[in-house]
């Protein structure tokens, strides 16, 4: 059986059809569930682990499939898609965890984890796109998977948020649709190799390249929540606290930015895209939302209100990375991804143990929360601490990166004003909550308190996952000098598109 | 020139319009039905204009065959119409 | 091999006669020749992509003066639609018309439209195509008329009426064409049409007519009151098939026989037709009260999308990028056959279960009945047009032909038809997500949601990721 070709399906498959057949299980089997689910995602595991080793060793896996003349459905491997899957894989199995034990006794179960692992089936299969058509067919399969997810709850307030969602992304959808057409009509088949494949095009073509990569910047920003089109993504909180972490960390916020990334390196080419002056735009668009983000979530009482606009300023790290010209920025940029997600994923997971547990779900009920919850709470503030850019959490590498390579592409100065800034507004909304959680005393009593069983401080399944994805943001930045560390894989995937 | 031939051809053209006209304008219900079968009658002479081929030769059957076709099938057609009419004026009445 | 063509008529006409004469093993008759049908479509299918088009003369008269049935890459693949939509839903109205006498006065007309939509893909010259047409008509009518009732008689009359007003101007055409070049076979037509005032007028007069019976905005006006009272098979295979194999019709005379003679002009009123179907038609849907009646003005909108492709094909010149857009428009037609059916049936069972099909009150039954709803979805996804469906492919080509030849606005009408799509749809699927409990078993009413699931996964899946072969039959023919 030749390997190369099924592997990258493999990896797809591994969700999918756990996800189909968890759909026409009864509601009560849960143990059932529970291995299908947990059976998926380690396979999925060792199948990236393999991948990693050959992608390393300059392998080749490629699956092809025709769906039409001209349009081939192909998931392909390259450095870049391999740290997306890895991050997506590894954070879907602790995600899956952290839901197991946030949904018990939750009705719906059977169709939440349907979804579930559709979604991340879009999301694997985005990452592997090997072409722009494969990606828009993930990308919009993701949209369909990530609806269910946020409606779950079934309250009024789920159904309009939702819709508000789908509004947004099957709008940004569209004008993707028609950038990739349009593309695909001047360029012939829009496949993503490294250095870009459009500079070879006429110069006739130039105004139609501008617009079309507007066109698409503006229907991957909806995803990716760049200012004004990140509306979707504060109302998209109602949300169960799993499908918020797994939305903002890993899936759809994510398969937006990462299609800038692979818009700007892997389509145009970073030299051809600084040339047309659309790096200009890119990092325009990415340091507005990295400050409008940072200041409105200076104004959230609720917590996830304030994750959620922290997310759209932190994202859009990746979108400023994509945009300095340079190795150095590149690396700030393509490492966040993981850095952000990881911390960020952290920071969800913390704030559904204390909706849970406590009943908390606003800032101003934190008071004291570390003396109950110690556990959690150390784990958000790790993660807290890496937003800030604080040493040696990973978010302080993506940030000295970012600010190296702004000084390398003679980008200082505008580039370093939005760092200091957004790292100072990093500080004013993130620190208040730290000092309220170990410093505060506790109000008398909590909103709603669930006493767990056992001597830990919350259930397991909900205390592990934050602990552990904390413990991964300060290996991140301890061991970024380590083989096979994001950072190492960044600067790899930097050597690949600078052909360095 | 005015053959015999046109002036049929001409005559079917005229009735399917008066046909068509009626069927489009007229909201009586049985008006339509007859208006409609009025109009194939029109269609009708214009293929029996159409069969004509001069003094010498006989006419064309093919578009006899399509006339004789085609007033199977108004036949038919208007059965159901009338039929589904009167269904229409029973349930009128019951109420 | 080319006998598979008769056989394809053949079949459900004995079939459609046995459940007649015989109705006590009616239903076993049914299943049988629907079997049979099948079969045949897909040998036929097999024998058409292997060696190419295929024709059979009856009673061995040539063309000309016999009648000889025909069959290309276009119609094989029709054909199997028509074949692959009428066995799941025949197994459906078993289940549907729970007593004997209804399915004894429905199993004959049932088959009977089976037989005419087989004839008409298969007619090679333009009389046979206006006989069958004639009986296509009379079978859907007949069929809409069954769900009884005064609006459902009143609107199965106006059916009548205006299928009758089409079918005249048709002939007329047909005369027309006769006058001018003397024969009605369509192949050799192809052969001799030229552009001029007897083409025109006869392509005008026959394409007025098809759009009455396709129902092209702004002749639509029948098909939502025909659809709001017929029963869910009826309505099925109303929207999926019969209007379709009209719209078949349509592009056989533009693209094959009058192909010499269409006019940009004329290509473009097609299309402003279209828009205008496609928006109007998806407000309407947007607007309606009830699930039947957003899927009718569905029908009417998705067959506008159809229609946007006429512009197209006339701008672009014959070669790859003019076969990649017939192939989208197809495969468009294709899914939405599969789409619409499953969706109706769908609806069907909504009806069944909660005596109504209004949309403001679905909240319960979406959620009680988890493989509908999932069904809906399933057809939902693949009218908006979103992966993996056919229609995104076909969509795909049609936004590609529209930036190819500089023609926006299609490509805007079509971006904003999916917008409107995907918020009617969205409104309808919003109801699944509520406070009941989930029932224990996903799926309640098995022979009649299998087939509505089997129905949209077509749609939605399978054409979707196995549609590169029409692309391959169609170069046998258009």
């Amino acid at each position: 059986m030749n390997w190369d070709a099924w592997l990258p399906l493999a990896i797809v498959a591994s969700s999918l059809l756990p996800g189909l057949v968890i759909f026409f299980m009864r509601e009560g089997s849960h143990g059932l569930r529970t291995v299908l689910n947990l059976t998926g995602a380690v396979l999925k595991l060792v199948l990236v682990g393999v991948m990693i080793w050959g992608v390393f060793h300059e392998h080749v896996y490629e699956t092809r499939w025709t769906l039409a003349p001209g349009l081939d459905l192909v998931l392909h491997a390259d450095t870049l898609s391999v740290l997306f899957v890895t991050l997506s894989t590894v954070l879907w199995l602790v995600t899956t965890v952290y839901a197991i034990g946030y949904l018990e006794n939750a009705p719906h179960r059977s169709r939440f984890f349907g979804f579930f692992s559709l979604c991340v089936s879009a999301t694997v299969g985005l990452a592997l796109a090997g072409n722009m058509f494969t990606f828009v067919i993930f990308y919009e399969l993701l949209t369909l998977a990530t609806y269910p997810l946020v409606a779950h709850r079934g309250t009024p307030e789920a159904v309009r948020g939702a819709r508000i969602y789908l509004a947004y992304t099957l709008g940004g959808g569209a004008v993707l649709l028609l950038g990739a057409v349009w593309l695909q009509v001047i360029a012939g088949p829009v496949t993503f190799v490294e250095g870009g494949i459009l500079d070879r095009l006429p110069v006739e073509v130039h105004p139609q390249l501008r617009v079309i990569f507007l066109l698409m910047l503006i229907g991957l920003g909806v995803k990716a929540a760049l200012v004004p089109l990140h509306g979707w993504l504060p109302q998209a909180m109602v949300a169960p606290a799993p499908v918020s972490a797994l939305l903002h960390a890993v899936a759809v916020v994510k398969a937006g930015a990462f299609g800038i990334v692979r818009l700007v390196y892997d389509v145009y080419g970073v030299h051809f895209a600084g040339q047309l002056g659309l790096l200009a735009v890119l990092g325009t668009a990415a340091a507005i939302t990295i400050i409008y983000g940072s200041v409105m979530a200076l104004f959230q009482d609720n917590l996830k209100k304030r994750l959620a606009y922290s997310t759209v300023s932190q994202v859009s790290y990746i979108a400023l990375g994509t945009a300095i010209l340079g190795p150095l920025g590149t690396i700030g940029g393509v490492v966040h991804l993981v850095h952000q997600g990881v911390m960020k994923i952290t920071m969800f997971f913390s704030a559904g143990n204390y909706a849970e547990t406590l009943g908390i779900h606003k800032v101003s009920e934190m008071n004291g929360v570390g003396r109950r919850m110690p556990a959690t709470t150390l784990a958000f503030s790790v993660a807290a601490l890496g937003m800030i850019g604080i040493p040696p959490v990973a978010g302080f590498v993506s940030k000295w990166y970012l600010g190296l390579g702004a000084i390398e592409a003679g980008m200082a100065g505008w580039v370093m004003p939005v760092l200091i800034a957004s790292s100072v507004l990093n500080a004013a909304y993130f620190l208040p909550i730290l000092y309220r959680a170990w410093f505060r005393t506790a109000a008398p009593a909590w909103p709603a308190e669930h006493i767990a069983a056992g001597r830990f401080e919350t259930s397991g399944s909900l205390l592990w996952p934050p602990v552990v994805t904390a413990m991964l943001a300060l290996a991140a930045g301890l061991f970024a000098a380590a083989p096979y560390s994001p950072l190492e894989w960044a600067i790899l995937i930097a050597q690949r598109e600078y052909a360095l | 020139m005015l053959t015999a031939q046109l002036l049929y051809a001409l005559t079917g053209c005229l009735i399917m319009a008066l046909g068509l006209r009626t069927a489009l304008l007229h909201a009586s219900l049985l008006r339509r039905v007859v208006a409609i079968n009025v109009m194939g009658t029109g269609v009708f002479m214009i293929l029996l204009a159409i069969a004509y081929r001069g003094p010498e030769l006989a006419p064309d059957p093919v578009p006899h065959a399509l006339v004789l076709t085609g007033i199977v099938v108004a036949v038919s057609a208007t059965a159901l119409a009338l039929a589904l009419a009167r269904r229409l004026n029973a349930e009128h009445a019951d109420e | 091999m080319s006998d598979t063509l008769i056989w394809l008529v053949a079949i459900p006409l004995a079939g459609a006669l046995t459940t007649l004469l015989l109705p006590r093993i009616a239903d076993a008759v049914v299943m049988a020749a629907g079997l049979a049908t099948a079969i045949a479509a897909g040998t036929l299918l097999y024998g058409v992509g292997t060696q190419g088009a295929m024709i059979y003369e009856i009673g061995g008269w040539s063309a000309g003066l016999g009648i000889a049935l025909r069959a290309d890459g276009l119609s094989a693949l029709l054909l199997m639609m028509i074949a692959l939509v009428m066995l799941p839903a025949s197994v459906y109205s078993r289940t549907y018309f729970s007593k004997a006498a209804e399915r004894a006065r429905f199993w004959p007309l049932w088959l009977l439209l089976w037989t005419a939509l087989n004839a008409l893909l298969l007619s090679g010259d333009l009389f046979n195509l206006y006989v069958t047409l004639e009986l296509l008509g009379l079978g859907a009518v007949a069929l809409a008329a069954l769900g009884g009732g005064r609006a459902a008689v009143e609107a199965a009359l106006r059916y009548l009426l205006v299928g009758l007003l089409g079918s005249m101007m048709f002939l007329a055409g047909v005369s027309l064409i006769y006058a001018g070049y003397g024969t009605l076979d369509m192949t050799a037509l192809a052969r001799i049409v030229e552009p001029g005032p007897v083409a025109g007028t006869a392509l005008a007069m026959m394409t007025a007519g098809l759009l009455l019976k396709s129902a092209l905005f702004p002749l639509h006006f029948w098909l939502p009151p025909a659809h709001g009272s017929a029963p869910a098979p009826v309505s099925a295979v109303l929207s999926a098939l019969v209007v379709k194999a009209a719209f078949y019709l349509v592009l056989r005379l533009w693209l094959e026989v009058f192909a010499d003679a269409v006019t940009p002009a004329a290509a473009n009123l097609l299309g402003v037709l279209g828009a205008g179907a496609v928006l109007w038609g998806s407000w309407r849907a947007l607007r309606a009260e009830r699930l039947k009646l957003l899927a009718a003005y569905s029908t009417v909108a998705q067959l506008g999308y159809l229609f946007l492709f006429f512009p197209l094909l006339q701008a672009l010149p014959p070669g790859p990028a003019r076969e990649l857009a017939v192939g989208g428009l197809v495969l468009l037609a294709l899914t939405h056959g599969f789409a619409k059916a499953g969706l109706f049936l769908a609806i069907g069972i909504v009806q069944h279960h909660s005596g109504h099909d209004t949309i403001r009150e679905l909240d319960g039954t979406a959620q009680r009945l988890p493989a509908t709803t999932f069904a809906m979805a399933l057809g939902g996804v693949a009218l908006i047009g979103l992966p993996p469906s056919g229609a995104f492919l076909g969509k795909w080509q049609l936004l590609a032909g529209a930036v190819a030849t500089g023609q926006w606005l299609w490509a805007a009408v079509t971006l904003i038809g999916s917008l409107l799509a995907a918020a009617y749809i969205f409104r309808v699927l919003g109801h699944a997500f509520g406070h009941q409990a989930y029932p224990n078993r996903a799926v309640t009413v098995a022979s009649e949601e299998w087939p509505a699931l089997l129905l949209t996964t077509m749609a939605a899946v399978v054409l979707g990721l196995a549609g590169a072969p029409v692309w391959r039959l169609l170069e046998n023919g258009l």
